[in-house]
């Protein structure tokens, strides 16, 4: 659907813009610079919502679309969203403000590069989750990288190097083969005289089989894919980096991970690994599956036991992204749409527990939960609300966390009855780990003296914990707002998935999503195949036949 | 006077040689006449000088074709090498002007030789013949040995300056040898025409004669050791250490796109029908290049020893596109040249300047709290380093990006050999991550240390590194014209 409008661009670089506004203040000026920042976010909150109305339901195509040639005539400036991408974006949105917020006084040394990181990560994380093209996309993938090894390196806690770097190199190692990935693709498609980095051709091409992709191949690029995203989620074996990176973040940026940045890998391997490589998709579900059962226990278990209340909230990010993989891996209509509402809610209800949690490491400085007991006296307002937002994320009806769990174990059931009864233990689990550390360190009677005069909520916390609060509140009980926006695209997943589907039945109608973006008003210049130079003579290729048999007479 | 048409051509087709060794002859001779103080202003003028010639390369491009004989050849190619290694040029002039005032060796020969360098690189770029190729490599080397050693007082400079001579001079001994026996099987030194010739051979005797290949074996030998490939690298961390900084800059950057320009030139246009043959060195040199390159760089400390480390290592990506043997291969190297030189010029331009008096402050203890105390200086070199590195929306992410691409397109003709290099390749990459992320945490993540109080940025330096920063994001993110600029350039080589 291509539109006239540049609306979705100006959403993706509003905060960049932001960065020059902040760069004139000077470095002194803390009070402007949060001013701006925080005005900044607010202005692109406003404009993300401007999307809802804008946004058609039940239709499975891409909207708000932009296309305009980039590099060559293969990879494009191609944008556009759908049921899966809106909330996600909106999520971003959403969340950056409050990561503003509380970064408010907790920040104190270099303070226009803080909140520049901020920005630079919304618009990057916001470019990944709009972005069409397969280069586009991974470019705002990498970029999603700088500001956050900043964020975490600069103004983290005691071990922020360490986990700085690990975050970093773990990321770069996944994303680095999902470019060679990528190249491969492109490469195969360039076999066919259209090379592109378009997904939607890209997708159509595979479907209909233009490219031939043998299963092996299917596979290795399914794999390449997936580690990228897996590492990001984190799956199971791979997600040592998130406790540490968790841990040692300043609050703000634990909240941009665990809100959104996880998401990027489960948003990815619903985007690209299971509509480009269904078949190796199928064929390693159960794998994935078990793994993330795995994560989802394991995470949980490991949660209970944890001494800092921080790395406790970041093992429960393991778990519950655990139910996402299981949800994406159970291929029907209702696990998928519970897994993109799991995603948003996630992001919801632990940024909430990063933001409550920051606002006792504001007052005591530490995280150790024998440090802290009987909290709930001091300040019973934080306390309350962090009740509140630990009850949505344990997924309690009718909070949002129960609808994003219940749907994916309906989904999951439908599939494999024993996963479903294995990831219900999960739901037992969190419900142990979040209650009994709620009750180590807001319950009883004030443990350490230290902690009798600490004060409550101050205005400004008020507003992030009401906000987050009725977020929770709005998402459980209006839930089908969500998912009546998230239908078609599931449904056209769920096409896209089907394995005895179009690939070898070459006559059956191609599903509408994936029709090939028109290039209309932008110089379509697809005829002439699309390569990143202009087409090669042929005999400028130095292999070829002629001169392989010279060499073997 | 009255010139012929073709000796016109024949000065087209050379002038940005030309005009910088008439720079060079002019400076040599303005030196004496200037005072002490005033030789600074010699700097200028040779920079003035690389602005020429890049300026005329636009009379090579409007009068393309052979030139004295079919000795040079003025083709695409050609002129994108030379704007690569003049560029290179230029920007190591301004980088120098101020070293040289600190370091109290402010002398015109060094501008001179400079340029004289850079003409010797141009001969390389654009040489069609292969005796005439030696010399534009001993011209460019013979001057890089006397730079190198130009800090005559410094103990490292004389190593550096005595290893690379006596090394070179083996190198280009080899490429000499190697020379020799292709001209001994083919009877000819034309690089277009020891291909025929060895056509004829082989349709006559129905196989490819042994001795070309050993030639073709010594010719790379001398040429690895230029680029500083492995396993003829050995000599490079301490050449590029302890030569002066902004030498080093030149010398990472303007010889090694010479020398490849040169290397494309005979490999892909007088031994194409070798390609079964030289893959495999190729191949396996590429795979050494980058582990050496990148496991060394892990660990040294002294970061001009690291960023030497690392352009051993990018000379191993830049081989992975050579691997590709096709025209995208081409046209890949030469982006990537380019983009290589904007970064690595850039980053070494900033390791001069932080240096200070007698190159003191190498150390990446000396680069503790940058971040905070010159912030714009900090993120220009984080840009080069994050392009070293290849993270997007740089040049050296589309260079990395462009060379595997090329690779995996050769996929058919090389199997599963040429996918395993560019997986070896993407992850050195992240290998490569680690040390470079090591100087950015120092810059932005230590505490300043107390003893070392880094000096404002000169306008000479300062002009220099925003050029390299905006060439940097420039190919990163608008890279089309450059693009389609070696893609012509790719083409003009291999498609006559």
């Amino acid at each position: 659907m291509a539109t006239a409008s540049h609306w979705l661009s100006f959403i993706v670089f509003l905060p960049l813009l932001g960065v020059p506004a902040l760069l004139c203040l000077r470095d002194e000026d803390h009070v402007w610079i949060r001013r701006v920042a925080l005005v900044v976010s607010l202005v692109e909150f406003v404009i993300s919502l401007f999307l809802l109305p804008g946004f058609r339901m039940g239709q499975p195509d891409y909207q708000f679309v932009e296309y305009a040639n980039w590099i060559g005539n293969a990879i494009h400036y191609h944008i556009g969203i759908d049921g899966l991408s809106l909330f996600l974006v909106l999520l971003t949105t959403f969340l950056t403000p409050l990561a503003i917020l509380c970064s408010w006084t907790s920040i104190h040394e270099n303070v226009k590069g803080f909140f520049i990181a901020i920005l630079v990560i919304e618009t990057a994380m916001i470019g990944v989750f709009v972005s069409l093209d397969l280069f586009l996309f991974f470019l705002f993938w990498e970029l999603t990288l700088i500001p956050m090894y900043f964020m975490i390196g600069i103004w983290g806690h005691d071990r922020r190097i360490y986990a700085a770097v690990k975050f970093i190199l773990y990321t770069m190692f996944g994303s680095i083969l999902m470019l060679v990935a990528i190249l491969w693709l492109y490469n195969l498609s360039n076999a066919h005289g259209t090379g592109t980095f378009d997904l939607p051709t890209l997708q159509a091409q595979l479907q209909h089989g233009i490219i031939s992709l043998p299963p092996t191949t299917e596979l290795l690029l399914f794999c390449a894919f997936f580690l990228a995203f897996a590492i990001k989620v984190p799956l199971f074996p791979f997600h040592t980096w998130l406790p540490d990176a968790h841990t040692e973040a300043p609050t703000a940026g634990s909240v941009i991970l665990a809100g959104v940045m996880l998401k990027l890998g489960t948003y990815g391997i619903m985007r690209f690994c299971l509509p480009l490589f269904p078949y190796a998709a199928h064929r390693l579900a159960h794998i994935i599956g078990v793994l993330a059962l795995i994560g989802i226990i394991y995470g949980a278990l490991v949660a209970t036991i944890q001494p800092n209340f921080k790395r406790l909230v970041a093992y429960t990010s393991v778990s519950h992204l655990g139910f996402v993989i299981l949800g994406i891996f159970s291929f029907t209509t209702i696990s998928f749409q519970g897994a993109i509402f799991q995603m948003i809610s996630h992001g919801v209800s632990t940024g909430g527990l990063f933001l409550g949690l920051g606002m006792i490491y504001d007052r005591r400085h530490t995280y150790e939960i024998k440090e802290f007991g009987g909290l709930v006296n001091p300040m019973p307002i934080i306390m309350a609300f962090y009740l509140f937002i630990a009850l949505s994320s344990l997924a309690l009806p009718p909070l949002n966390g129960f609808i994003g769990e219940f749907l994916i174990l309906i989904g999951v059931f439908q599939y494999h009855h024993v996963w479903a009864a294995f990831a219900s233990s999960g739901a037992v689990l969190s419900a142990i780990y979040l209650l009994w550390s709620y009750q180590r360190v807001a319950l009883g009677e004030v443990t350490v003296e230290k902690n009798r005069s600490l004060t409550d909520a101050s205005g400004r916390e008020r507003v992030i914990l009401v906000t987050i609060a009725l977020a929770i509140l709005f998402m459980g009980i209006a839930s089908p707002l969500f998912t009546r926006r998230m239908e078609a695209t599931t449904d056209n997943l769920v096409r896209q998935t089907q394995i005895e589907g179009a690939r070898q039945d070459a006559k059956a109608p191609p599903p509408t999503r994936i029709a090939p973006p028109a290039p209309t008003g932008f110089g379509a210049a697809h005829s002439a195949g699309n390569r990143l130079t202009p087409a090669a003579p042929a005999q400028a290729r130095l292999v070829n036949a002629t001169t392989a048999a010279q060499v073997n007479p | 006077m009255h010139f012929s048409a073709e000796q016109v051509s024949n000065l087209h087709r050379l002038a940005p040689e030309i005009i910088l060794c008439l720079f060079g002859i002019v400076i040599m001779l303005l030196d004496p006449f200037l005072g002490r103080a005033r030789q600074r202003a010699l700097g200028w003028v040779a920079f003035i000088g690389t602005l020429a010639a890049a300026a005329s390369l636009r009379l090579m491009y409007l009068d393309q074709g052979y030139a004295y004989n079919e000795l040079i050849r003025a083709d695409l190619f050609s002129i994108f090498g030379h704007a690569v290694v003049i560029g290179a040029a230029a920007l190591c002039v301004l980088g120098a002007i101020n070293y040289l005032d600190d370091e109290n060796l402010q002398r015109g020969e060094f501008y001179a030789l400079v340029l004289f360098a850079t003409a010797g690189m141009g001969i390389l770029a654009g040489a069609n013949e292969l005796l005439t190729a030696f010399v534009g490599l001993e011209m460019s080397s013979i001057s890089s040995y006397i730079l190198a050693g130009f800090r005559k007082r410094a103990t490292k400079s004389n190593e550096s300056s005595l290893k690379y001579f006596i090394l070179g001079s083996f190198a280009t001994a080899f490429f000499l040898y190697g020379i020799a026996m292709v001209y001994g099987v083919t009877g000819t030194t034309r690089i277009d025409q020891v291909q025929p010739a060895l056509d004829q051979i082989i349709s006559a005797t129905g196989q490819v004669p042994a001795l070309s290949i050993l030639g073709l074996a010594l010719i790379f030998v001398g040429l690895g050791f230029k680029v500083v490939a492995a396993p003829f690298h050995i000599y490079g961390p301490d050449v590029y250490e302890g030569a002066p900084t902004p030498v080093t800059a030149l010398l990472a950057s303007g010889p090694k796109a010479a020398t490849f320009a040169l290397m494309l030139r005979i490999f892909y246009v007088a031994f194409p029908g070798e390609v079964h043959f030289w893959f495999w060195a190729i191949w396996g040199s590429a795979i050494l290049t980058m582990f050496v390159g990148n496991l060394a760089a892990i660990v040294q400390s002294n970061v001009k020893r690291m960023l030497a480390y690392s352009s051993i290592a990018h000379a191993g990506y830049i081989l992975v596109a050579f691997a590709a043997a096709t025209v995208y291969g081409v046209s890949a190297v030469l982006f990537y040249l380019a983009a290589y030189t904007f970064m690595k010029v850039g980053a070494f331009l900033v390791v001069t300047h932080l240096g200070q008096q007698d190159e003191r402050h190498l150390e990446i203890t000396d680069y503790a709290g940058l971040g905070t105390r010159q912030p714009a200086l900090a993120v220009c070199f984080s840009l080069f380093l994050f392009s070293l590195l290849g993270l997007p929306a740089t040049g050296g992410f589309l260079g990395k990006f462009f060379a595997f691409q090329a690779a995996l397109d050769s996929h058919a003709a090389f199997g599963p050999a040429i996918v395993w290099l560019v997986i070896i390749a993407a992850i050195n990459s992240v290998i490569g991550a680690y040390y470079y992320l090591r100087i950015i945490i120092a810059m932005y993540f230590w505490e300043p240390s107390k003893d070392y109080t880094p000096s404002k940025v000169p306008l000479a330096v300062g002009t220099a590194l925003a050029i390299a920063a905006i060439g940097t994001l420039y190919l990163g993110i608008l890279p089309r014209d450059v693009l389609h600029a070696a893609f012509a350039a790719a083409t003009s080589l291999i498609a006559r």
